[in-house]
């Protein structure tokens, strides 16, 4: 089957001689279109350095990272620019929501990014706001929601341009227990369709359930591939 | 994306306004001290340039500017008006005169003893009276501001009398000079009367005034002042920037004003990019977070640069508004004359396009070698 990632004995070393960091060390990873896959592992043992790689953030030293008939791992800066700006969605851990803008205007970057109207991306994700049940808060800024609001806008512009890749870092790490449930459950609701996939890097071993792969990794390697693991409408 | 880089900028008002006073700082200090500077070295030649109708100045070869000159003897002139191309040329005479009012204040004046029969040499801007009436007995002329400083809060009345050098005066008319370089008092009477006034004596010429004759270069005719007669003789535009350029290279006004605009400019680097990189380290993550998105690089620094330009722009137009509000309302009186001249709003703008630059650099520095992966870092 054609797989959404296809990662090959991916290579990377932080710094050179004695202060060398081998980040990864001959990564292989498949990932199926239509899944969630959850990586999971020790801090420092590659996770984030791998998204990095499979969202074309970073050029690893060697093997090859196909993303949806893309090779990612060589491409030249501008084409991965363009790369991330119209195949990639981010949730980052920390939200990284722009404090000046409104949760409208925050969700509706990539969209503009992408070249849409100011108008056509507020409309587009003051929607999918009111799909995330914020449709009373889309005027605010991000100091004026709580931290589970705040995740759910970023959710929205990890999603208001339609990547075919969703990457999420640590989405629950700042939420409770009842927002970051919530938070997953709405990433698979809005973000997982047949030709699109998600990964997810994560700690919390609460929302293992998910996911439909689980990936864990140890020491720049991966070491296992469980799942498909139970109901996710539980 | 304009809009998400002015909504940043705006929206961290405490450093916006901060850096806003820092490009506003910088440009209305080195726009007023600009300004005071101009104003100062055109004073030292603003006698020459009010004698309107003359274009040759005639004076003693060793003359290196307008106050230092040593008497001509009175058989120059004929001399003088014997060169082919001159139309005419009058006497003037220049010195500093002790002045009393009849209440007891005591001042200096610098006393221009102007053609008794033409009456040349006299500034061309009269605020009451005029040139005619320095032919009344014991006529002075006298500038405004002087006026106002011997008799401060008084309105301006003709006929008072004062003492000249223990010589009864009248003011008969008064000026509107502009003002010359020390802040001395500038009186006009006619030549014979002010050589009267003066310790000196009579038949002392300090300059021969002259003007070049219909469709000749008043440069050509000066200079065949100087071959035949042996004298200095410079055009008025020559005159007025051999004076100024004495006072650039004899004094330290140029070094002392330049300091300050130098200090001006340094501030304004300091001040805008400490703030600036401050500015731009608290946003790194936002930076990295658009970057990741897939802002480009180009992109991301255009984004930096209208915010600077936007502070630059700001900042500017207050700087140099206030600057301007200085030069309109604080210079009447004794400030008189000083303004700010195009050419200096002009090169305070390139300064401060050089300022924002500066400021910039290390801060687009950072955008650009940012690496997107910030945003996993917690």
């Amino acid at each position: 089957m054609e797989f959404a990632i296809s990662c090959r004995d991916v290579f990377k070393t932080f710094g050179t001689g004695d202060r060398a960091a081998r980040a990864l060390r001959g990564v292989s990873l498949d990932i199926r279109p239509g899944e969630m896959t959850l990586l999971v592992g020790p801090s420092g043992c590659g996770k984030t350095t791998l998204i990095s790689a499979i969202a074309a953030m970073l050029t690893p030293d060697s093997g090859s990272i196909r993303v949806f008939g893309q090779e990612v791992a060589r491409m030249r800066p501008g084409a991965r620019t363009l790369f991330r700006r119209h195949m990639v969605g981010f949730v980052f851990q920390q939200f990284n929501l722009l404090p000046a803008l409104t949760a409208t205007e925050n969700a509706s970057i990539p969209l503009r990014l992408c070249g849409a109207s100011a108008r056509d991306a507020n409309r587009a994700a003051a929607h999918l706001l009111e799909r995330l049940g914020l449709a009373d808060q889309r005027d605010r800024y991000p100091d004026e929601l709580s931290g589970g609001q705040q995740q759910r806008v970023a959710i929205a512009r990890g999603l208001v341009h339609a990547p075919r890749l969703l990457v999420c870092d640590e989405p629950t790490a700042s939420l409770d227990a009842d927002n970051g449930q919530a938070a997953m459950a709405l990433m698979r609701e809005t973000a997982l369709q047949k030709d699109r996939t998600v990964i997810v890097v994560t700690h919390d071993d609460r929302i293992h359930h998910f996911a439909d792969r689980i990936a864990q990794m140890n020491d720049g390697r991966v070491t296992n591939v469980t799942g498909p693991t139970q109901d996710h409408a539980a | 994306m304009a809009v998400i880089a002015l909504k940043m900028l705006f929206g961290d008002r405490a450093k916006y306004l901060g850096l806003i006073f820092g490009v506003a700082f910088a440009t209305l200090l080195i726009a007023q001290q600009g300004g005071l500077f101009v104003g100062l070295m055109t004073r030292t030649a603003n006698v020459i340039a009010d004698a309107q109708e003359v274009d040759i100045w005639v004076m003693d070869p060793q003359a290196r500017y307008l106050d230092t000159t040593r008497s001509l003897r009175p058989t120059e002139l004929p001399r003088v008006r014997g060169v082919a191309g001159v139309a005419w040329a009058v006497p003037l005479y220049k010195s500093t005169i002790p002045l009393k009012t009849l209440d007891g204040r005591i001042e200096n004046t610098m006393m221009l003893g102007v053609d008794d029969a033409t009456l040349i040499g006299a500034t061309s801007r009269w605020v009451m009276g005029s040139l005619a009436d320095l032919r009344r007995p014991d006529a002075v002329a006298i500038d405004q501001a002087g006026y106002q400083r011997l008799w401060p809060g008084e309105p301006l009345r003709l006929g008072r009398e004062l003492e000249l050098n223990d010589h009864r005066a009248v003011i008969s008319a008064i000026t509107d000079a502009s003002a010359a370089f020390t802040a001395n008092i500038i009186m006009y009477a006619p030549y014979s009367r002010a050589t009267a006034y003066s310790p000196q004596g009579r038949n002392s010429v300090s300059f021969i005034l002259a003007r070049a004759a219909q469709g000749q270069d008043s440069r050509d005719v000066a200079a065949k002042i100087s071959t035949q007669t042996g004298l200095q003789a410079l055009s008025t535009a020559d005159f007025r920037w051999k004076t100024i350029k004495f006072f650039l290279q004899n004094t330290g006004i140029p070094i002392s004003f330049g300091v300050v605009i130098l200090l001006g400019v340094v501030v304004g680097v300091a001040i805008v990019g400490l703030t600036f990189n401050i500015f731009i380290a608290e946003n790194l993550r936002q930076y990295g977070a658009l970057k990741a998105m897939g802002l480009s690089d180009l992109h991301l620094v255009g984004l930096v640069l209208l915010q600077a330009l936007v502070v630059g722009a700001v900042g500017y137009g207050i700087g140099i508004g206030v600057a301007a509000m200085f030069f309109h309302f604080a210079t009447q009186g004794e400030l008189r004359g000083f303004y700010l001249p195009w050419w200096i709003a002009a090169g305070v703008a390139g300064l401060t396009v050089l300022i924002m630059a500066l400021a910039t650099i290390a801060s687009l520095r950072r955008v650009v070698v940012l690496d997107p992966a910030i945003v996993f870092r917690s």
